[in-house]
């Protein structure tokens, strides 16, 4: 079961598959993947480096399904309690081992 | 001062022996301290050289005296190494993760590249235990490795299997050093340790640093006896045992002996390091009380990090008991004469106030009564020399003032100071107060200012602080002054207002329209700073009257206008407004209480509308006016009748008493009659329950809503002329539940929210029969706490109210605890100038405050503008 499941990861949702697709789910916020200009102003905005973004893991279940590589940029958009919509940016970098 | 400097980097490492060798300035090599003339011995563990402690001595190292000289370590020569305790994790993997013969990683090139990465492409990840399969063969050597064993608190082991039988070989300090040795830089890499700073090998100690005297200085006693410090206890322990192997080396003992000293050191010298290691019988002092070695110095609540470090003891603070103080200002302190003769602040002498100065100085450090203008307890000569002040020098000192120099006058009224309450939970904890000096022992406090606090009078202490500098003063004026803080963060409302007797007191007053006479009127008013009364309402016989709504209103700003409603207030379907007969319809026109009662909500704590408005329109000082002004006519106005409360107040007629029993009874005969049903098998279970279950609740409800009747009666019967009833409806303290347990009926003790069901076998008491359900058996407590209870409902009372007890006590370390560690999580973000959340480094957290950008305080109970109150405020009208 365990290698099956491997390649399905890779195919990143794609193809006829039973996998729940999470973004479609209720709780789940709306990913972007964020294009390279809008990186460069998201930067400029706030004055910061990658390294200043908040985090997201590469194997994030929204991450994978989007198709988010290590090193994007990713606008999450939620509905917020206070503001109504919020919308936050976070670096996908590689889960560290264990 | 010296200038600040940034830290370029800081380098985590391990002292070699041969940095221990450099920065030692004597080998310390004799146990002794002090010789008989009180005089250290030369390379002895007081060693001038090490520093000074004693005054009038000087340090042959650097020759300062005690007070400059900052001490200077030591060191001792180890007989053999023996191992660090701090590390022995370390060595462990260390010695598991190489070769038992030639040292090296017992990994293949490749496979270290798999974890690693490769040169240009590392992953970041050091090897670890887990990737090194236990008992295989060195992949560059060949050799067959053996399971290492590790023993607490300092031994291993390897373990060799003979003849089928496991035998376990000791591996001495010397051979694990040895091995450690051996190990290559570049492996040493790959395991997430820099060789350059940091040999392994260092971990196994061969020569020990031994402290400056200056962290380990003996004390004298009374009787003249010198008492050493334990460290010093211990130096000395490690440095006997250390001769003594040495001298047996030497004479060629044999091989058992030596390794017993061999021990004996390693113990020494792991309690001297640490003396809470698991396995290991902690070093004692010689009254049997454990020795505080070098890790308990800097472990716990006293150690250095938490005890000197994150938090220290101040002067220019005070402690003592709060009393409250109504005719005192919110923003006001009371301080007892005593404490404020002590307390000072220093003030520069210019030749503006060169003269006042002088005549403090003049005035000196004691002040006898209220009325006495402040003195002076120090001066302070340019060279920072102090002088005191006494009875004897004051005017000459007074003469010899010239600006440039300091006094340090004693705090006098007005000035401004911190006032503080433990546990500091929110920042409303600390809040500065305007200085009262008053007569008495006690910090005075008015209630008002209780619930930020969460202060009460009952034998709680408070802490003040006076700020010592312009700027501070400064600081605590604007950003921490009472003023300020009416406003809590927590909910964007008051949480400063009125509390119990102005609640009551402005109920009384403004509740239904009465008259007052002029007399009563101007009583009411004694205390508000008002030019004139306004015109009166009517005139009755020729006499003007004024109504307590017009009385009220002479506290409110000219503008204000709201519509609101009070505590009293029943929800009624549909509301009768200006005709509510309970007068719980709150309008106020230009200033003008038209018609409503002002109670907790108008005014309270915590949902003071009026205050809150007040605060929107005008600003916070004009709102610590208002809550002044409240509470000083509501404690007029709750003097101008008296109140109070006795037994007799709970006091029913036979009527009632009448008709509680007859609800009572019947719901208990309801009780058995479900019960019966239940037992002949026809009750009907509820969806999802069991019948027993469906019972229960059954029961539940019953006896809940029997004892709600009996409140009802007892309420019928107990109108607003009951002081509890007063209290209960304008929401200054109790509630009508508490008033239906005392005249009516306690009701159902519960535990986790079910009946009592725990005791003996299927009976809660040997009172009742086996298998009874009935509401007495079972913590039903039909009797008031007036008329009394019976021994059988006492006890389930006690039960139901030890749960109570239990909640809170868990709660409180609990919630404490959470507190804590989410404190240490957040204490060092800040919202930057763009309203970005930021860690220290710049790191964003949140990309807007909140998300929406709002100051919770300045918002309106989360909301960031308050609509409806603007709309209602122009339109005068309810929308």
């Amino acid at each position: 079961m365990s290698c099956e499941h491997a390649n399905n990861h890779k195919d990143g949702g794609f193809g006829v598959s039973t996998k729940l697709n999470v973004l479609e789910h209720v709780m789940v916020p709306d990913h972007q993947i964020m294009s390279e200009d809008e990186v460069k102003q998201l930067y400029s905005l706030y004055s910061i480096s990658s390294e200043q973004l908040p985090k997201i893991y590469h194997d994030d279940p929204s991450v994978k399904t989007i198709g988010a590589k290590v090193g994007d940029v990713i606008r999450i958009i939620r509905t917020s309690h206070t503001a109504g919509r919020a919308e936050s940016y976070r670096l996908v970098i590689k889960r560290p081992k264990k | 001062m010296a200038s600040p400097k940034r830290i370029g980097k800081i380098e985590f490492g391990l002292l070699s022996p041969k940095e221990i060798r450099t920065m030692s300035v004597r080998k310390i090599i004799w146990a002794d301290t002090y010789d008989d003339d009180g005089f250290p011995y030369p390379q002895g563990l007081m060693d001038l050289h090490l520093g000074v402690i004693d005054p009038g001595l000087r340090c042959k190292t650097c020759d300062q005296k005690a007070s400059e000289c900052p001490g200077h370590f030591g060191h001792i020569e180890l007989a053999k190494p023996v191992i660090h305790v701090g590390y022995t994790r370390l060595i462990r993997k260390l010695l598991r993760v190489t070769c038992r013969s030639c040292s090296r990683l017992l990994l293949s090139p490749e496979e270290i590249v798999k974890v690693v990465g490769t040169e240009d492409d590392l992953t970041g990840d050091v090897l670890s235990e887990k990737d090194i399969k236990k008992e295989r063969v060195c992949p560059h050597c060949g050799e067959q490795q053996l399971k290492i064993n590790f023993e607490k608190p300092t031994t291993f082991s390897e373990i060799i299997v003979e003849e089928g039988k496991k035998v376990e070989h000791k591996l001495t300090p010397a051979d694990i050093r040895a091995r450690m040795e051996k190990i290559p830089d570049e492996d040493l890499r790959h395991l997430g340790i820099n060789p350059t700073v940091a040999r392994p090998e260092w971990t196994v100690l061969t020569v020990l640093p031994v402290p400056p005297v200056t962290m380990r200085p003996s004390i004298i006693l009374e009787n003249g006896q010198r008492s050493e410090d334990d460290l010093t206890h211990k130096l000395v322990d490690i440095i006997r045992i250390n001769q003594r192997f040495k001298e047996n080396q030497d004479a060629g003992a044999p091989q058992l002996i030596i390794e017993d000293l061999w021990e004996l050191l390693q113990y020494h010298v792991t309690t001297y390091l640490d003396n809470e290691v698991a396995g290991c019988p902690p070093a004692r002092h010689r009254s049997g009380r454990p020795l505080k070695t070098l890790s308990q110095r800097l472990k716990g609540k006293d150690g250095r990090f938490r005890g000197s470090l994150s938090g220290k003891r101040v002067n220019f603070s005070a402690r003592t008991v709060i009393s409250p103080d109504p005719n005192l200002s919110v923003v006001e302190v009371g301080i007892p004469l005593a404490i404020a003769n002590e307390m000072t602040i220093p003030v520069h002498v210019t030749p503006y106030n060169i003269e006042n100065l002088r005549q403090m100085v003049r005035n000196g450090p004691e002040r006898k009564t209220l009325t006495e203008p402040c003195g002076a307890n120090y001066i302070i000569r340019p060279d920072k020399r102090r002088i005191r002040l006494a009875e004897g020098n004051l005017e000459t000192v007074a003469e010899m003032l010239e600006p440039g120099w300091t006094v340090e006058r004693q705090i006098r009224d007005g000035d401004i100071v911190l006032f503080n309450r433990q546990p500091s939970l929110h920042r409303m904890s600390i809040m500065a107060h305007r200085v009262k000096v008053m007569d008495g022992r006690t910090f005075r406090l008015n209630p008002a200012v209780c619930p930020p606090y969460n202060a009460d009078f009952d034998g709680d202490e408070m802490n003040l602080h006076i700020p010592q500098t312009e700027e501070a003063r400064a600081e605590a004026a604007i950003l921490v002054a009472v003023e300020e803080n009416i406003l809590s963060p927590r909910f964007g409302g008051p949480i400063i207002g009125g509390i119990h007797d102005h609640i009551s007191g402005i109920f009384m007053l403004t509740n239904q329209l009465k008259w007052h006479t002029k007399e009563e009127a101007l009583y009411l008013l004694r205390h508000m700073e008002i030019e004139h009364l306004p015109l009166p309402g009517k005139i009755e016989d020729g006499t003007p009257m004024w109504s307590n709504k017009q009385v009220f209103s002479t506290v409110l700003p000219k503008e204000l206008n709201m519509v609101f409603r009070a505590s009293s207030c029943q929800n009624c379907e549909t509301c009768k407004r200006e005709t509510c007969e309970r007068d719980a319809y709150v309008r106020v026109i230009d200033g003008i209480l038209e018609c409503g009662t002002i109670d907790k909500k108008a005014i309270g704590a915590f949902d003071g509308q009026i205050v809150h408005r007040i605060i929107r329109q005008y600003g916070m000082k004009r709102a610590a006016e208002f809550i002044d002004d409240i509470t000083h006519l509501s404690i007029r106005s709750i003097m101008l009748s008296g109140f109070s409360f006795g037994i007799d107040d709970e006091d029913l007629s036979k009527t009632e008493y009448g008709q509680i029993d007859e609800v009572l009874t019947s719901a208990i005969q309801d009780v058995q009659r479900r019960i019966k049903i239940y037992e002949d098998g026809q009750l009907e279970p509820m969806p999802g329950r069991t019948p027993e279950e469906t019972l229960e609740m059954q029961i539940m409800q019953v006896l809940g809503k029997a004892r709600d009747r009996t409140g009802e009666i007892a309420g019928r019967h107990l109108g607003l002329g009951n002081s509890a009833v007063v209290m209960a409806v304008s929401g200054a303290r109790g509630s009508m539940l508490n008033l239906t347990q005392m005249a009516g009926c306690v009701g159902q003790q519960s535990v986790r929210g079910e009946r009592i069901m725990r005791g003996y076998d299927d009976r809660t008491l040997p009172h009742y029969k086996k298998g009874d359900r009935g509401s007495d058996a079972h913590g039903f407590i039909q009797h008031s706490y007036k008329s009394g209870l019976n021994p059988t409902e006492f006890f389930f009372h006690a039960i139901g109210g030890r749960e109570g007890l239990v909640d809170t006590a868990v709660r409180t370390s609990q919630s404490g605890y959470l507190q804590r560690r989410m404190i240490n999580a957040l204490q060092d973000l800040k919202v930057a100038y763009d309203g970005t959340v930021r860690t220290t480094g710049g790191r964003i957290i949140q990309f807007r405050y909140g998300e929406d950008g709002t100051d919770p305080m300045k918002s309106s109970f989360g909301d960031p503008v308050d609509v409806k109150g603007i709309v209602e405020s122009i339109l005068k009208e309810e929308v």
